[in-house]
């Protein structure tokens, strides 16, 4: 597991291309978050800084993005590995450039949700988990994300596509390739 | 002061008491044997306990003036006594149970790989099995594999083996000048881990090992070394320079060599007094310490049985066993050799 | 036709816009507060309308307030759940897309009530659009001098904030919610002290559903004597229904507590019937946690009464032949649906949500998981049947927070109902294959 989500080439990647530095309309933000809490209760900002920080370096969390949210909050690096290793929506791996997040409990299921993934499998190209070989996409299976009156659903970004049918996913990704830009939540 | 019962021993103990805490109190106090077990409870760590559930106990009755019973079994060791409460443990066969339950969790995961696990013979996942579980598994599934990394030179994870009771996690907050490790990832994928690879090195990290109750955190200068009932324990001391060291510790000895140095611990299996890890690593020679006689050791424990205590006992050099309570039982010469059992 | 208390306003065109919200009688109930109220009338008024906590425990409310400790100089918090994760569960979503500003004025009320002057909403991460809806309200509120510094020249200040989670059911459970919003993981805590004494940063905090504090809007309003003598017994008011399944007509429906349950599942204004004109087999009447119940049971009670829409009608019987209101998420199936696959999504979804903070649930969700998997490869025996049952009750109790309960008791009742289905997949492991009616889109991918 441990060894899964930490690859040294990612890193040496990260460090070497990228110097890693909150855009000015970032810092911005940071600075906004900052002031909802106490002067002392800073680290109550963790988990909208990993946010900001996943959709400013290219939608995962490296560990040395990590250290440099640590560095803001003035917190050890490693409350922030317990904390982004704990939430389902931080990834800590790089992704496909649209992560699609397909929920498959109970009313989502009953709605064919089995079929929407093997679906989409099929159309990418890439089994659940993988990159898809362009880069583009990639599935992740989640669990209930509120859309069950809905059903089936995934959700791309902070975008939920909801009542799926194959035609709508086929409209939805071939958009998606036209837009071509990096799905985020923030 | 606060009346509470516990398996039908009655104690006075002060206010904000915990019913384990009590418990403890009783079994010193009587020489029974009533004190829930406990994997994450650490009486000298702060916040740590709740977690392993295997000190629940069962709340008859809440207090004299809240008499009603609790509807759920409580962890004895973050739960406070009341004045009037009456507290079940191993009276209560559905509590028993209950806690068998808990220890078939405990052990689903665990890999069971004692026969080369350091810890085994100290490993208190073992006593918990022993005393509280059931003969067999019932768990036919893949367990959790992790490979073993080294945190820094001295100091081996072994996370197959890891409960998860958060106590080197505390230590590292509380009695370290900076934790590097922590709890990563969630459920039943969650590890002890420094996420990166970066070595827990500090002047008092070496106590992790000693609070660990399994063999998840093991101290690398005695790896593979010997099996610990192979050691004498004797307690030592030396003049230590780290001014929050009190130098006080247990050396393992095998003939004249220490193979292994720890901190002392109590009855409970806690540590008396943190150590550095100057004293643990770096001071591995008889002439470091002044040493002062043999550690008490249990007799239930298979430490043991290779030990100077029980060895003089079994030769019959001592005829007196010394009970908790002061009083003496006289077992006759070498009543203790196993060659005399039988007779 | 049944009152709607909150859902009055929520088919108008722009009611998401403070305009539209205040020509729709919105904040009508802040003026009221701060003009003509002292905080504890409020309490008051919360405690008289018998209000219950909506995300699923249903705490009276009042109740709830009047714990909270005040001690001098120390500054208090409302925190807001809108954590809303339970599966079949998506009102609060629905509520706060729609009308956010109810919210908002309820937060502010409910703020006021308490003393607080820092207040928070905890939004599960995943619903970032809601978030954005809310921050936008919030800032249309600020400059409308409806929060900030001297409220409707009230002398109130507040400041209200939203607060993303990252991912995690477990921040549902209030004391979670608050570590995770202190920027740690979602831990429950050992209780006591509780979050009225120490709560946010040690101080003395409320954490309170969406739908509750929403709530708090028409009992101000109309007075809470008013809002009790709507509903049924100690279920008063009206609750949010999230309705999902195979019923015509999914979604989200403001119901008088206590419309009949058959009511609700046929009626037009309701659920409006079982899909493509089948038969209902089972209901989860209130978030996948809530024990399931056959169509015999949850349209009537053990005793033959019919069985209502509220908190005491719908756990008559206690588990052996009832159920729970819990969060107000309605799963109903038809006869088509495999009860044991329906049961292995919640089992995989309490052992991915499972913190992993204490042993029964961090290895006991994962083993139920793995055994109900087996079921569904046709590879059960008949006593994993029971070896399941065993896991479950050995969960139950005995964790720190409800999360263990919530994993234990859907399996429990899958079992103490639908045996005979459990014992079917071990029979005739090919039974489950021949269940083709929910890959619905089947043939097309196979073409």
């Amino acid at each position: 597991m441990f060894q899964d989500l930490f690859e040294l080439e990612d890193i040496e990647l990260m460090t070497t291309t990228t110097e890693i530095k909150f855009s000015d309309s970032a810092q911005q933000q940071v600075q906004e978050i900052l002031h909802q809490y106490p002067a002392d209760k800073s680290k109550s900002a963790l988990l909208p800084l990993l946010h900001l920080a996943q959709a400013e370096f290219d939608g995962w969390l490296s560990a040395p993005v990590m250290d440099y949210v640590a560095s803001i909050l003035n917190i050890q690096p490693i409350e922030v590995y317990e904390v982004a290793s704990f939430y389902s929506m931080f990834n800590l791996k790089p992704t496909g450039k649209y992560l699609i997040e397909v929920c498959q409990t109970s009313s989502c299921w009953m709605n064919g949700s089995e079929d929407i993934v093997r679906y989409l499998e099929r159309t990418i190209q890439a089994e659940t988990g993988q990159i898809s070989p362009d880069g583009m996409f990639q599935i992740k299976t989640v669990e209930c994300l509120g859309s069950c009156g809905t059903a089936p659903m995934f959700q791309i970004g902070d975008k939920y596509y909801e009542n799926l049918t194959f035609e709508k996913i086929d409209t939805i990704l071939d958009d998606l390739r036209k837009e071509n830009k990096r799905s985020r939540y923030v | 002061m606060a009346k509470v019962t516990i398996d039908d021993i009655t104690i006075d103990v002060p206010d904000g008491t915990s019913i384990l805490a009590a418990a403890r109190m009783i079994d010193e106090q009587h020489g029974t044997n009533i004190a829930p077990p406990t994997m994450c409870y650490y009486s000298k760590l702060k916040t740590t306990g709740g977690y392993c559930r295997t000190c629940i106990v069962t709340v008859e009755k809440g207090s004299e003036k809240d008499p009603r019973p609790m509807p759920k079994p409580v962890p004895s060791c973050r739960t406070n006594v009341m004045d009037g409460m009456v507290v079940r443990n191993t009276t209560s066969p559905e509590l028993l149970e209950a806690r068998a339950g808990v220890v078939e969790f405990l052990l689903i995961n665990h890999p069971l790989d004692c026969p080369v696990c350091d810890q085994a013979g100290e490993c208190h996942l073992q006593d918990l099995g022993y005393e509280n579980g059931k003969e067999g598994t019932r768990y036919e599934f893949q367990r959790r594999e992790f490979e073993p990394i080294d945190i820094g030179d001295k100091i081996k994870l072994h996370m197959n083996r890891c409960i998860l009771c958060y106590r080197c996690v505390k230590t590292c907050e509380q009695i370290t000048d900076g934790r590097v490790h922590g709890v990563i990832n969630r459920g039943d994928h969650a590890e002890i881990s420094t996420y990166i690879q970066n070595a827990i090195d500090n002047d008092f990290s070496g106590n992790v090992i000693d609070v660990c109750p399994v063999g998840a955190l093991t101290d690398r200068t005695f790896r593979f070394k010997s099996r610990v009932w192979f050691t004498n324990p004797v307690d030592a001391h030396r003049d230590c320079n780290n001014e929050k060291c009190s130098g006080k510790t247990r050396l393992w000895m095998k003939g004249d060599d220490v193979l292994r140095v720890t901190a002392r611990k109590d009855r409970w299996g806690e540590v008396e007094e943190f150590i550095c890890n100057s004293c643990r690593f770096d001071h591995k020679k008889t002439s470091d310490w002044t040493i002062e006689g043999p550690s008490k050791i249990s007799h239930h424990s298979v430490i043991s049985q290779n030990h100077n205590e029980l060895r003089k006992l079994q030769l019959g050099i001592h005829k007196q066993i010394k009970k908790l309570d002061g009083t003496k039982i006289d077992l006759g010469e070498g009543a203790l050799n196993p060659n005399n059992i039988d007779k | 036709m049944s009152k709607k208390l909150l859902l009055t306003y929520d088919h108008i065109p722009g009611i998401n816009t403070l305009e539209v919200y205040r020509q729709n009688n919105g904040y009508k109930s802040l003026e009221k507060a701060l003009k003509t109220m002292k905080p504890d009338d409020i309490v008051e008024e919360v405690k008289k309308s018998g209000l219950r906590g909506r995300g699923g425990a249903g705490f009276p409310t009042g109740m709830k307030w009047s714990f909270l400790a005040k001690p001098e100089g120390v500054p208090r918090h409302l925190v807001c759940n809108a954590d809303e994760s339970e599966p079949g569960t998506f009102k609060d979503r629905y509520l706060m897309e729609r009308i956010p500003h109810l919210l908002i004025e309820g937060m502010i009320v409910s703020s006021f009530a308490l003393g607080a002057n820092t207040s928070y909403i905890y939004v599960r991460g995943e619903y970032f659009y809601i978030i954005k809806i809310l921050q936008n309200a919030i800032k249309e509120a600020y400059a409308a001098g409806l929060l900030g510094k001297n409220i409707l020249g009230s002398g109130y200040d507040l400041d209200l904030y939203v607060q993303p989670g990252g991912g995690a059911y477990i921040c549902g459970e209030e004391t979670a919610l608050l570590e995770s919003l202190e920027g740690k993981r979602g831990n429950p805590r050992l209780k006591p002290p509780f979050p009225a004494v120490a709560g946010l940063w040690g101080r003395p905090t409320v954490v309170n559903n969406v739908e509750t504090i929403a709530a708090v809007v028409p009992i101000v309003n109309f007075g809470g004597d008013e809002y009790a003598k709507i509903g049924i017994g100690k279920s008063t008011g009206t609750k949010l229904i999230s309705a999902s399944g195979h019923i015509n007509k999914p979604g989200v429906y403001e119901i008088e507590l206590g419309v009949p349950v058959e009511e609700f599942i046929y009626s037009d204004e309701y659920c409006g019937g079982i899909r493509n004109g089948k038969k209902l087999k089972a209901v989860v009447a209130g978030g996948s946690s809530v024990p399931i119940l056959p169509t015999e049971l949850i349209l009537t009670t053990a005793k033959g009464e019919p069985r209502l829409m509220s908190y005491e009608s719908l756990s008559d019987g206690g588990f052996a032949t009832g159920t729970m209101l819990g969060s107000g998420g309605f799963i109903a199936m038809d006869e088509d649906t495999s009860i044991v696959k329906n049961l292995f999504t919640f089992a995989r979804f309490y052992h991915h949500e499972s913190c992993g903070q204490c042993s029964p649930c961090r290895e006991g969700t994962g083993w139920m998981e793995k055994i109900l998997k087996k079921f569904i490869d046709g590879k059960a025996t008949m006593s994993d049947i029971d070896l399941l049952w065993d896991v479950q009750s050995k969960i139950e109790g005995k964790t720190i927070c409800p999360l263990g309960e919530a994993a234990a008791w859907p399996v429990a009742a899958a079992i103490r109902h639908f045996r005979h289905e459990f014992e079917e997949y071990v029979k005739n492991p090919q039974s489950i294959h021949d269940v083709k009616h929910y890959f619905r889109l089947n043939n097309l991918v196979e073409a």
